[in-house]
């Protein structure tokens, strides 16, 4: 019986450490979605770039991991400006049926240009973290690092929006678009930073992701869909729905797949996520 | 300071402002009063740049306007307290104050220009770390023009500062403006409620279905067969 109790506590600190990451995952979408009220559905694709990023700066051309993540990162928030310049942009005034649609269309492009580019073997840096026991669990170490950063970059980013002008300006933006100029801010500007901070933190995601996960060109549907339910449980657009959505999904998965069997984890949260969506549709944080 | 000069606007298929002129002078109060509907919103958004307007001229201090993109009027002295005020509900009341200083030049005042506004609001100071969607009406129209004031404005425009208050609240709020008015900022104000206002600002104009029918001095106006009978109901 103790041993079941230690195993149970080892499954909810690894829904610990999944939430953290999940809680970043859902942090790029629901910041884009609340400031600029288009849905990237092709966001894991940006991942599965960053990802591949990574992976091409470290392993083919030999750049430290700590100089290739960053740089990785920066291509991934440059991709965010031109998706935003150029997809977004143009249908920004569009029905919400064909923004989907576009940033659908993104996705596929990206996944066929991923295969046409890089080939549709799995690749992965070579680079394995030990993992580390504490008393009778163990952690993996990749999982443990992942969830201090991802936790780190949501600090950063918490600070960066309440404690800034800028910050100040993007959360302003989603509350009143039309009289932002009448404060001197051009939201034209400010959604390119937008788009610039929601592609840096799906670059983050893939630094992280890289360490765990093998690479290919279909990655992306392992994170995008649950990406988007988290969102959608905790309200889209609600940054603090989804960082809770995130933590509750992962828990059911963990604790269910645990208590179950691994895939009945999934079974078991999306089970929840629907029963969510009957009871509160707009989400556990959502308004109207 | 500001003077337009045969300004004409509108929006698709519908013509708000046919060749409207007026002149404020620097230290000046004005008010332009008329009906629901009559192009006052239309004139300060245009002023504003939130509307190119379809014909006509607008210059501030000298230099015109036309050529300024919306978001950069603010640095060129002019502030906007807009219709029905827009506050960001979800920000707190300090953090709409702050959004009010976004511009570089605004920024370096800002400990001095908050301590201004908290001087003169200290009901804001009370409530700055309260969320601004749960402050009364009247409050919520004094962080407005708090939130103007912010950006060190040379010229503030006021649109119906008393729309939507309650009878006691509105006398505040032009005890508020008049207080504004003497501090030595320049003053456009657009108010429906024109026995008020005639009593805050030194001159005004009529504005009807899009054209300026009639100028003069607040006495004069109120003196005024046309506005006696329209709009005092005397």
């Amino acid at each position: 019986m103790e041993i079941f109790d230690i195993f149970l506590l080892e499954a909810v600190l690894n829904g610990l450490l999944l939430g953290g990451l999940l809680a970043l995952l859902s942090l790029g979408l629901n910041l884009i979605f609340g400031v600029i009220d288009v849905v990237w559905i092709c966001y894991a694709e940006l991942i599965m770039c960053g990802m591949y990023a990574v992976y091409y700066l470290h392993v083919q051309y030999h750049w430290p991991l700590l100089l290739a993540m960053p740089c990785a990162i920066a291509i991934v928030a440059a991709l965010g400006v031109v998706l935003h310049q150029f997809v977004i942009r143009p249908v920004l005034g569009a029905e919400p049926i064909n923004q989907l649609l576009v940033t659908g269309g993104v996705l596929f492009f990206l996944q066929a240009a991923a295969t046409l580019v890089f080939g549709i073997e799995f690749k992965n840096l070579g680079v394995a973290l030990p993992a580390i026991a504490v008393g009778e669990m163990s952690f993996s170490a990749s999982r443990l690092l992942a969830f201090g950063v991802a936790l780190a970059g949501m600090v950063a980013m918490y600070l960066f929006l309440t404690r800034s002008y800028l910050g100040t300006a993007i959360r302003a933006i989603s509350q009143d678009r039309a009289i932002m100029p009448l404060m001197g801010v051009s939201p034209t500007r400010i959604f390119v930073v937008t788009s610039a901070l929601g592609g840096a933190l799906a670059g983050l995601a893939a630094c992280l992701l890289v360490l765990q996960y093998d690479i290919h060109p279909a990655i992306g549907l392992s994170f995008g869909p649950i990406t988007f339910l988290i969102c959608v449980l905790g309200g889209l657009g609600n940054m603090l729905g989804g960082f809770i959505a995130a933590f509750l999904f992962a828990q059911f998965i963990s604790v269910g797949g645990f208590v179950f069997h691994l895939e009945w984890g999934y079974v078991i949260a999306f089970v929840f996520f629907i029963a969510v969506m009957f009871w509160r549709p707009q989400g556990i944080l959502g308004s109207k | 300071m500001l003077s337009l000069d045969n300004v004409s606007a509108g929006y698709s298929g519908f013509q708000a402002l046919f060749g409207v002129s007026l002149e404020v002078k620097a230290g000046e109060a004005v008010a332009v009063i008329g009906p629901n509907g009559a192009g006052k919103t239309t004139l300060l958004r245009v002023i504003s740049k939130l509307i190119d307007p379809s014909a006509g001229a607008i210059s501030m201090e000298g230099l015109p306007l036309a050529p300024v993109p919306a978001h950069e009027v603010i640095a060129r002295g002019i502030a906007h307290v807009p219709e029905n005020r827009r506050l960001f509900p979800r920000l707190t009341v300090e953090e709409n104050l702050k959004m009010g200083s976004f511009v570089p030049s605004a920024r370096k005042k800002y400990a001095e220009n908050i301590e201004l506004v908290y001087k003169h609001f200290p009901r804001l100071k009370e409530r700055r770390m309260q969320l601004a969607g749960t402050l009364s009406g009247g409050e919520q129209q004094m962080c407005a023009i708090g939130r103007a004031l912010m950006s060190g404005p040379r010229l503030l425009l006021l649109d119906e500062p008393s729309a939507g208050l309650a009878p006691v609240v509105v006398q505040s709020i032009f005890e508020l403006v008049r207080r504004i008015c003497t501090e030595g900022y320049t003053v456009l104000i657009v108010e429906q409620n024109i026995r008020q206002v005639l009593k805050v600002v030194k001159r005004a104009y009529l504005l009807e279905a899009g054209r300026i029918v009639l100028t003069g001095s607040s006495a004069e106006l109120l003196d005024s067969r046309e506005i006696q009978k329209t709009y005092l109901g005397l």
